[in-house]
């Protein structure tokens, strides 16, 4: 069977060049980057080229990059130690109810050990209210993580007036923007951003790579102890060949932005306004126009997103309903919920992320194939009957 | 798929006996889907690995699935545990009666909820790893339950009042093999679960305390009460009728000259009646809701055998229906500590006629 991926929001194949990138550093220079000899300086090079590559796609400074594990510990490690290091200021956090659960764990794990924070809503697109943010700021408040740009619904925040926000109170902005890098264009000084957060597997790099962008002067502690890597910010030995990776990712992705983002697009609004014309009581979850380019997100009235993955998946088409972290359990999306969908309805959800390999073929047979597996489950859906017997 | 016999969905909970369920319809040549349903629920300690569907069972069942080479869904049926089994549990032993939790999950969770996930993706049928046979009368197109191959592993009693329609759609397997040849065949196929123990009975009470457990999930202290002979004396003060189940000696913390035992549990006066083991037996059991297999209606009088309890052996009676929904089984020799809640199991032989649950 032909299998169609179509969940580049959950993870992406690492591209040929990443990887031819990323192949030396395994077998050949295989060196400790913190020894001295001439074999390790070989891959203390190859971190520091790595690093001018992120930092120039970010609008930073070398010095501000710091290599992680991955999208979730830079998350982590930018609001433990931001709020760790301004406890004296204050212990105050203010997110939103729709971050990624890297965040929201994070946080809720924050409120245990004493500090407070304050869940912002989202409007039914999913975008925060600015003035709701400013009048959520107190004395005690010491930070603002605020997603970049929604992993479930693809809803881009506005970014810069909140970095403005918290740049005129003096408070410690973070985004994550795991979602967004690719897709969008990040300007971390421009758009008052203190601290950023994105993933290599997301762009078409390895898995268990990360970076979190820390904004020089500000004060944050440590996540993990050990060795002086990283500056001594960021103890452990450095995962050279994937951070060869995401370095090469990043500048792939900033390679033929527009036209590759354009592409992506337009098949994009092809699949979604396909969808919303030949199915029947489906709705558009999220924003038409504040949304990343490869982003549909769906809901079906009378159809269980958890059935609807598996008939697709025996179509051949890997579609998810929610974040992936979270499609072990395939509880109701906290997302959806936010966006005020009703449980029925955010359980009805499906979410399909387009990628650079996805062809307009592949739209067609979505197209071609969704409509009758949507009828089927409704066909067996008594709500469904009760439904038509009453609109008849 | 070529050559299928028909799409199935296997309920896998990583135990040996629904591994192998689905190794014998893949070899049989059906198209083979394993599904574990996920009931835990979210405040369930995560050492819990007890009962069919605990934690680690999704692990065991994804590794089976992986070494079967067929595909494996994990599916919330939380909500439906929550509501058809754990709710239903706690309201029974509130009412002075004593449930049984697995029958609920049986009918109501897997041949319900799974049974209807499963025909939405397009499967024909569901299996189980239930050591029982289905059959199909062609005469009289009924379906119904017939004893495993070994009594000793017989686990009909939990499964009497699936419908005709949940029937046509079941395949059981092991039925036709012992125990023993289960743990040989995934022994011999490799299956890294070939010596893991019987889950135990009920799986979402881990420490077998279940009077605490329905504590904890109500928030209420249960109400005290008092111990009453059947005329009435006074005896002492329970802990809470939830602590309590017919026939029930240790732990009354009675001290009376002679031994002691609930015979009735009376929830509207909050009092635990006691008696000699002699008050426990009677001839007479009532049950409704009421399922048979055989047929739809019982006409008249029947004879037949009947289990009380799931380790109960069928023991010989004559059945009839008093009213539309109550049965009246009277058995031949009379019978210890019938237990409002629990099911009667009725069999002709080796067929499961039905069953229903036990009122008094």
């Amino acid at each position: 069977m032909n299998r169609i991926y179509l969940d580049h929001a959950a993870t992406t194949p690492v591209k040929p060049e990443v990887l031819d990138a990323m192949m030396p550093y395994f077998t050949q220079s295989f060196g400790n980057p913190s020894s001295i000899y001439q074999v390790a300086q070989i891959n203390k090079k190859a971190i520091d080229d790595a690093r001018e590559t992120i930092a120039k796609h970010l609008g930073a400074n070398t010095n501000e990059i710091f290599f992680t594990s991955g999208g979730t510990e830079a998350d982590n490690w930018a609001i433990k130690g931001i709020v760790e290091a301004n406890k004296n200021k204050g212990n105050h956090i203010i997110t939103t109810k729709i971050e990624h659960h890297a965040v929201l764990h994070t946080c809720e794990y924050l409120e245990k050990q004493g500090f407070e924070v304050t869940y912002l809503d989202v409007n039914e697109e999913g975008v925060i209210d600015l003035e709701v943010l400013k009048a959520a700021i107190k004395d005690t408040t010491i930070l603002i993580s605020i997603m970049y740009a929604n992993n479930e619904v693809g809803t881009i925040m506005p970014i810069k007036e909140i970095g403005a926000i918290a740049k005129e109170r003096g408070i410690a902005f973070h985004t994550d923007a795991v979602q967004a890098i690719g897709q969008v264009r990040i300007d971390v000084k421009e758009q008052n951003i203190d601290a950023l957060s994105l993933s290599g597997h997301k762009i078409y790099g390895p898995k268990g790579i990360g970076v979190l962008y820390i904004r020089r002067g500000l004060r944050i502690t440590n996540l993990i102890h050990g060795g002086a890597q990283e500056r001594g910010r960021r103890a452990g030995t450095e995962n050279v060949p994937a951070i060869v990776g995401i370095a090469k990712a990043m500048e792939l992705a900033y390679t033929d932005f527009e036209v590759k983002n354009e592409r992506i697009k337009g098949l994009r609004d092809k699949l979604m306004n396909g969808i919303l014309e030949t199915i029947p009581y489906s709705k558009l979850n999220g924003s038409i126009t504040n949304r990343l380019v490869n982003n549909v997100n769906i809901g079906f009235e009378f159809v269980e997103g958890e059935s609807l993955l598996l008939l697709l998946d025996m179509n051949g088409v890997a579609a998810s309903s929610g974040s992936a972290c979270t499609s072990g359990s395939l509880d109701p999306s906290h997302v959806l919920l936010a966006l005020g969908l009703p449980h029925e309805k955010a359980h009805g959800s499906l979410r399909l992320t387009l990628g650079e390999g996805t062809t307009e073929q592949e739209v067609d047979y979505v197209l071609e194939k969704l409509p009758a597996i949507v009828q089927r489950m409704r066909d067996m859906s008594p709500l469904y009957e009760e439904f038509m017997k009453n609109n008849q | 798929m070529l050559n299928s016999k028909g799409k199935v969905v296997v309920g896998m909970s990583g135990g040996v006996d629904s591994s192998v369920t689905a190794y014998l319809l893949k070899e049989q040549g059906y198209e083979v889907i394993g599904m574990t349903m996920q009931i835990w629920q979210e405040d369930a300690p995560e050492d819990n690995d007890g009962g069919c569907c605990g934690l680690s069972a999704v692990d065991d069942a994804r590794r089976v699935c992986q070494k079967l080479g067929i595909p494996h869904y994990v599916l919330n049926f939380r909500n439906d545990f929550k509501k058809n089994v754990i709710d239903y549990f706690i309201d029974e032993y509130e009412k002075g009666r004593t449930p049984n939790p697995c029958i609920a999950c049986n009918r109501y969770v897997k041949w319900e909820s799974m049974l209807h996930k499963a025909l939405q993706i397009g499967a024909d049928y569901i299996a189980t790893g239930h050591y029982a046979r289905v059959i199909h009368n062609e005469e009289t197109d009924r379906y119904m339950l017939k004893f495993s191959k070994t009594m000793a592993k017989d686990q009909t009693y939990a499964l009497y009042n699936l419908t005709q329609e949940q029937l046509k759609r079941t395949l059981m397997p092991l039925g036709d093999y012992t125990k023993d040849e289960i743990r040989a065949i995934a022994k011999e196929i490799g299956l890294a679960v070939a010596t893991k123990p019987d889950s135990q009975e009920i799986c979402f009470v881990s420490d077998n305390d279940y009077a605490g457990y329905i504590e904890r999930e109500t928030g209420k202290k249960p109400q005290k009460g008092k111990f009453v002979t059947k005329d009435g004396k006074v005896l002492g003060e329970h802990k809470g009728i939830i602590h309590y189940t017919i026939g029930q000696r240790k732990g009354l913390g009675l001290s009376y000259g002679k031994p002691l035992f609930v015979s009735k549990i009376d929830p509207d006066n909050n009092t635990v009646v006691v008696g000699d083991n002699a008050d426990l037996f009677t001839n007479e059991v009532y049950a409704n809701k009421i399922n048979f297999m055989p047929f739809e209606k019982l006409e008249g009088k029947m004879k037949a055998q009947a289990k009380i309890r799931y380790s109960h052996a069928p023991q010989e009676c004559e059945i009839e229906m008093v009213d539309e929904e109550t049965l009246k089984c009277t058995f031949k020799e009379p019978q210890r500590a019938v237990t409002p809640g629990q099911a009667l199991v009725i069999y002709d032989g080796d067929i499961v006629v039905g069953g229903g649950t036990i009122i008094k």
